[in-house]
């Protein structure tokens, strides 16, 4: 390599490299990588420009940033599990000072006295929220989340099958799949009824003494809300356990799940003081009964005294883990998202146990304003026929990722396309009339009922998908931007499906379709 | 914790189960030697009545504060009781090993099963080569 510049960031020069081949005896890289066959090696030289210097980087770093949509500089109606709260500047504060910087549970928790008193705080407000008994120091994401639920669920009950609603979020749906492959109870899923919550008619059928655990999200996807009590009782009688997903701010509102009898509970917590980022890092948060503590995967902080009397805090139950069960752990994780969960406990803390409910009455009330607005529209359905907490769905006379695309230039981001998701769902869209799609449509009898493998009216359902709009509404957007909104979209809608000037590749300095995807 | 004792009614088994034989059941239990190796236990993972069990197989976990074991069972049949107790008081195996520390009760399926047992000599001497 040569013009290598004055400040060098590369971790290995060509003298480190020299050196080091020097040590093992090989001539060069190529020696070195001789024993992989040639097939599987990469051939010819990488196609990689010549080194910059810091600030050349920087520079180009920020052109590129530049060329980024983020959700925050537009008026977002994002959502889907990841939504456009205002995180307050106290949460910043606290998370940024240096002792707390850690993305883990620490190494040598009981000299981090700190650290774990924060996450004890952290799992006291998680089980005051869903109203369960144990909590423990959070996981990645709703989706690892789930996934450890349905493990929890197969330990306990040495069942081999888990029935989850299509109302799960596909995603958090996906990660399960994967993370069952080989492991753990085989997901089955059962099909929603029109309205978009779910059928428990189907439910009960696809109930058996086979199954470990019943899942149900709340809030579903489609922002319907569920039966949580009914699908409970049915999980129960059928010896399974019952596992909801919730919306951590819905708890402002809604039941929380341990008084309906929920034993496992998990979600997405991002929306308690995590920023966007583009959809990630999340904060799975995920708590039980006591009946069912010794199964619980991952860290637990516990409350205690020490010799000399004083409060302190250990980290506790560790039998629980695979540094001391080896290979008889039922899980893999030995941390948790520990900055996320910091985040959120100070902001609940900023909320108060006044400001939370009024929070999430204020995105309750929001939502349905912009549902009111955009139902009075021609040619705008209601999807999620109920009533909503701060999501809801639509039926648009257009593909949504074309409204979409067209309202991106006038500054807002319209919602998620339910498009995108269209495989995982099953007879639900089909069985709704759809102007866009013929086939199933007008037929109400649901095609899949409950299915393992992929819905026989997967493919009918995609396409009848694609004009449905998922729209949120948090707190942050007041009732001039919504307003405003539905103006746009009114516009849109009249000039049919948006005039070719309208199209985010034609407008040159607009950003481009994929980049504002799920920001 | 009491002193360290192999009572003579009793059967063995070379995971350090003792049985205690009564008509075509039989109560398991972990031996002296075994709650000594293992130390102040917290917690007991056990089966429930109607499982059945198998010569040699783990049924249950004992969880000490430093270890996570299996306990094996030394012969095969229908579990008819399981000493509950545990639940709340896992210490009892610590603290009374042959009584109020039982585990289970079993209907034996497989009276052959018998054969491979020790008497007390026999596994004290085993304990002496292990």
């Amino acid at each position: 390599m040569t013009g290598r510049p004055a400040l060098d960031y590369s971790p290995h020069s060509e003298t480190d490299v020299r050196e080091l081949l020097g040590a093992v005896g090989a001539d060069s890289i190529e020696e070195l990588f001789a024993e992989v066959p040639a097939a599987v090696r990469f051939a010819g030289a990488l196609r990689l420009p010549a080194g910059l210097s810091e600030a050349e980087l920087m520079a180009e770093l920020t052109r590129l940033a530049a060329a980024d949509c983020p959700a925050t500089g537009l008026v977002s109606f994002l959502g889907a599990g990841v939504y456009d709260h205002y995180v307050p500047a106290i949460v910043d504060a606290v998370v940024s000072r240096g002792e707390y910087l850690t993305a883990y549970t620490p190494y040598q928790p009981e000299r981090s006295q700190g650290v774990l008193q924060s996450i004890f705080e952290y799992q006291s407000a998680v089980c005051e929220l869903t109203g369960m008994e144990v909590s423990n120091a959070s996981m990645y994401d709703a989706g690892t989340a789930l996934a450890e639920a349905s493990f929890l669920a197969g330990g306990q009950t040495r069942r081999g099958r888990i029935v989850v609603s299509e109302g799960v979020h596909p995603e958090y749906r996906q990660v399960l799949t994967t993370e069952s492959a080989g492991y753990g109870p085989r997901p089955a899923t059962v099909t929603l009824a029109a309205g978009a919550s779910t059928d428990l008619g189907l439910l009960q059928d696809a109930l058996g003494d086979d199954v470990a655990a019943v899942v149900l999200q709340q809030p579903n996807v489609f922002g319907a809300l569920e039966d949580m009590a009914g699908a409970a009782r049915l999980a129960h009688e059928a010896g399974a356990l019952f596992v909801a997903v919730v919306d951590p701010l819905s708890l402002g509102l809604l039941t929380p799940p341990g008084d309906y009898g929920a034993d496992i509970v998990v979600g997405e917590g991002q929306a308690l003081g995590s920023p966007m980022s583009f959809g990630g890092p999340g904060l799975g948060f995920m708590a039980v009964t006591t009946k069912l503590m010794r199964r619980l995967p991952g860290r637990l902080v516990g409350e205690t005294v020490d010799a000399e009397g004083r409060r302190g805090f250990v980290l506790t139950l560790q039998t629980r883990e695979q540094h001391i069960r080896r290979e008889r752990a039922t899980s893999n994780i030995c941390s948790n998202h520990a900055l996320n969960a910091l985040a959120a406990v100070v902001y609940l803390s900023w909320l108060g146990k006044e400001g939370f409910p009024a929070l999430a009455e204020l995105c309750a009330r929001r939502a349905a304003y912009l549902r009111e607005r955009l139902l009075e529209l021609p040619g705008v359905e209601a999807y999620t026929t109920g009533p909503v907490f701060r999501e809801f769905a639509v039926r648009l006379p257009l593909p949504a990722a074309r409204l979409v695309d067209a309202l991106v230039p006038r500054g807002f981001l319209a919602g998620v396309p339910m498009g995108r998701f269209g495989g995982a769902f099953g007879a639900v869209a089909a069985e709704v009339p759809s102007a866009g799609s013929a086939g199933e449509s007008g037929n109400p009898a649901p095609a899949g009922g409950a299915a393992g493998g992929d819905p026989p009216a997967a493919s009918d359902a995609a396409a009848a998908l694609d004009d449905v709009l998922l729209l949120a509404v948090t707190e942050r957007r007041t009732g001039e931007q919504i307003d405003a909104f539905v103006d746009a979209v009114a516009e849109v809608l009249t000039a049919g499906e948006g005039p070719p000037g309208d199209s985010p590749a034609a407008t040159g300095g607009g950003p481009a379709a994929e980049g504002v995807d799920h920001a | 914790m009491a002193a360290e004792s192999y009572p003579q009614d009793l059967k063995y088994y070379k995971e350090h189960d003792w049985v205690r034989l009564e008509g075509d059941e039989a109560v398991f239990g972990i031996t002296w030697f075994a709650q000594d190796a293992l130390g102040e236990i917290v917690y007991a993972d056990l089966p429930d009545v109607g499982d059945t069990v198998t010569a040699g197989a783990p049924y249950g976990e004992l969880e000490s504060v430093k270890a996570v074991s299996d306990v094996f069972a030394p012969l095969s049949g229908e579990i008819t009781d399981v000493n509950a107790v545990l639940e709340d008081e896992p210490q009892l195996v610590n603290e009374d090993c042959y009584g109020e520390g039982w585990i289970l009760r079993v209907r034996l399926s497989d009276q052959v099963e018998l054969e491979g047992l020790m008497d007390a000599e026999a596994y004290q001497q085993f304990l002496t080569e292990a």
